[in-house]
């Protein structure tokens, strides 16, 4: 029962976050809920027994990403309200994109709850102090199972960041 | 309604010890924070060759609360473009996010709010990294150039030193093995070597960058005095301005907590599994009945009858918490040596099982307190950094050093492991890979001191590219 209200409280407040980033004029504003959305997703993780995936949300997404977008909207200015963008196209697009992820998402929710166990729900969890800890288990699946994806991934990360300071970076040489 | 009723209860017989713990460190962290500030002040005068405050008690022993009044009766000032939400809210932000990461500290093996969990110290790490935005937004809310100038140097100070204080801690944890925070200490028993003997350079890149991530001097820029009045609290007055004070001295006590839990072998004593060195357990009361014993002669010398009175009491009170550890410790050495015939009575018994907490959370302070003292001893020796040192210092020096830190640490607990050896070899093994280390470093920094020499001479010889840079 308890449970039951911290998911739902962790749940509301992100989802009401969400919608007021999107609804908010000021960029500030809007940064600070989307750290709010993001810390109560964490916390739904951290209610799963996910702790180092909220902990990782925690570090990766609002102690660094959150920060150097603030940085950016600092930097630049943006903290002045915006003039609105009127455009009945974009509008109809923006539609029916949200349409279909909607669909997409309860096609899927559906189809899971109609095969219990094969989908994304897993009706019975194990009890909290049964699970494994899953640091360890990534850790292992990470540098073990799946280490040569991961290399894989992170060599293409590195060329991405490369390519986009040499491509960012003002030529010194010209005249 | 009563389903719920019943699962708090639930929950608060499961946990209440937890939350009284919880409870006792919203309570005590600011009263310590205060004499954190008192300690700071009586050092910068002692560096200074002067008194510092002497008039509130003994010794100035009372200015803390005298401080704490005074800033709960000033006026609370909101500036009238400011915006009041993230105004309001910033400097609690900072405030709560330096008292809940202490939740998963261990001071000493029995006093831990959040006991045993699983990714224990980067709990820590994590939630005390969600600080700085109460600097930020607060620094922005104040819709004041200086605050705001003070607010984007906090951030790109963190965006810089975030990553070596990571990186050195990955060095840490490569050797513990877990990141909880039992298993860290236990594991440096086990080692029989405390982790800042096999990766010094680790430990040096994690103090300096904590002390940019505490925002002190020498990294003070965000609140730098002498450009920026008061930086990112400029506006603040009163009880909020003080949220801020507590929250970066709270932030130092949490940052030298993780050094210590991790390098500075957490509450061990120090040589924890050599017998003979167990006189050491005698230090808390040797070094409270020194203090007593001190306040007595003080006590004779007070101007004022008051202050000798008081100093007295000071002195009565050491020799009492004397006594009581002395007592734990004579009981628990008791209870170790038992004869057949003697059988040690209840008292004695309840003393000596107190004793592993009380004598942890002692070493324990006392590493954290060394470590706040050198943060003190450096703002009070080194000038401030200028801006672009502070970034060369950054991204140049400390997070390639980091880098070449963890791959020395990792091939050196490779060779450690093949050799199978530990403690004082332990060092020896790691040895080879700390030198490299440390000549990278020097080659760092030499390569640098070139680089800016070269830049500063470019930018003399051509005026057009210092505009060039100012343009953005």
């Amino acid at each position: 029962m308890l449970d039951r209200v911290i998911f739902f409280s962790f749940a509301g407040i992100a989802v009401i976050s969400a919608l007021l980033m999107v609804t908010r004029r000021n960029a500030i504003h809007s940064a600070i809920c989307l750290i709010t959305t993001l810390l109560a997703t964490a916390g739904i993780f951290l209610q799963l027994r996910a702790e180092f995936l909220f902990i990782s949300q925690i570090i990766v997404y609002v102690g660094g990403i959150m920060v150097l977008f603030i940085f950016v909207i600092m930097l630049v200015r943006l903290d002045v309200p915006l003039p609105r963008v009127r455009s009945r196209w974009r509008q109809w697009a923006a539609f029916f994109v949200a349409l279909a992820v909607f669909l997409e998402a309860a096609v899927v929710l559906l189809m899971a709850r109609k095969t219990p166990g094969q989908g994304l729900l897993i009706l019975n969890p194990a009890a909290a102090d049964k699970l494994p800890p899953n640091t360890e288990d990534l850790a292992k699946s990470l540098f073990g199972t799946y280490l040569l994806p991961f290399e894989i991934a992170s060599i293409l990360l590195l060329v991405a960041m490369v390519g986009a300071v040499v491509m960012a970076k003002k030529r010194t040489d010209a005249p | 309604m009563a389903a719920l009723l019943h699962s708090i209860l639930a929950f608060l017989q499961a946990s209440w010890v937890e939350l009284l713990c919880g409870f006792l460190i919203v309570l005590v962290v600011p009263l310590i924070a205060g004499y954190v500030v008192l300690v700071e002040r009586k050092v910068m005068a002692d560096m200074q060759a002067r008194l510092g405050p002497m008039r509130v008690g003994p010794h100035g022993l009372l200015q803390p609360i005298a401080d704490a009044l005074k800033l709960l009766i000033k006026e609370d000032l909101i500036p009238d473009g400011a915006d009041q939400l993230v105004f309001w809210f910033a400097p609690v932000l900072s405030m709560t996010a330096a008292l809940t990461s202490m939740g998963a500290v261990a001071f000493g093996p029995w006093f831990q709010v959040a006991r045993d969990i699983n990714i224990g110290l980067l709990f820590v790490v994590g939630i005390s990294a969600l600080g700085p935005f109460g600097i930020v937004l607060g620094g922005w809310a104040s819709n004041n150039h200086y605050s705001i100038i003070g607010a984007i140097r906090s951030t790109a100070q963190l965006i810089s030193y975030e990553t070596t204080a990571g990186f050195a801690l990955v060095s840490g944890f490569l050797l513990s093995g877990t990141l909880k925070v039992s298993g860290i200490v236990e594991q440096q028993r086990a080692d029989q070597v405390w982790y800042v003997f096999l990766a010094p350079v680790g430990f040096f890149t994690y103090l300096v960058a904590s002390i940019a991530e505490t925002n002190r001097a020498p990294f003070d820029l965000p609140e730098a005095e002498s450009e920026l009045v008061a930086g990112y609290m400029t506006e603040y007055s009163g009880f909020r301005w003080s949220l801020y004070f507590l929250a970066e001295y709270a932030n130092m006590i949490v940052v030298g907590a993780v050094g210590t839990t991790l390098f500075l072998g957490g509450w061990l004593r120090p040589f924890p599994n050599v017998r003979w060195m167990g006189w050491l357990d005698a230090m808390p009361a040797i070094l409270l009945a020194g203090t007593g014993v001190y306040c007595i002669v003080r006590a004779g010398r007070q101007p004022v009858k008051v202050q000798s009175v008081f100093m007295w009491a000071v002195a009565a009170a050491c020799f009492v918490i004397a006594l009581l550890s002395a007592l734990v410790e004579i009981a628990h050495v008791a209870n170790a040596w038992k004869p057949a015939a003697f059988r040690p009575p209840d008292l004695f018994r309840f003393l000596g099982a107190m004793h592993s907490g009380l004598y942890g959370a002692f070493w324990f302070v006392l590493k954290v307190s060394a470590y706040i003292y050198i943060f003190m001893w450096l703002r009070f020796t080194l000038p401030r950094f200028r801006f672009d040192q502070l970034m060369r210092l950054g991204w140049h020096i400390l997070i390639p050093l980091a880098l070449v830190n963890v791959l020395g640490v990792g091939v050196g607990l490779v060779l450690k492991s093949a050799l199978g050896w530990s403690g004082a070899l332990a060092i020896v093994a790691m040895l080879p890979t700390t030198v490299a280390t440390i000549v990278v470093a020097v080659f760092l920094i030499r390569w640098n001191d070139k680089y800016a020499v070269a830049a500063s001479a470019s930018a003399a010889a051509s005026p057009s590219a210092q505009e060039d840079f100012d343009a953005g």
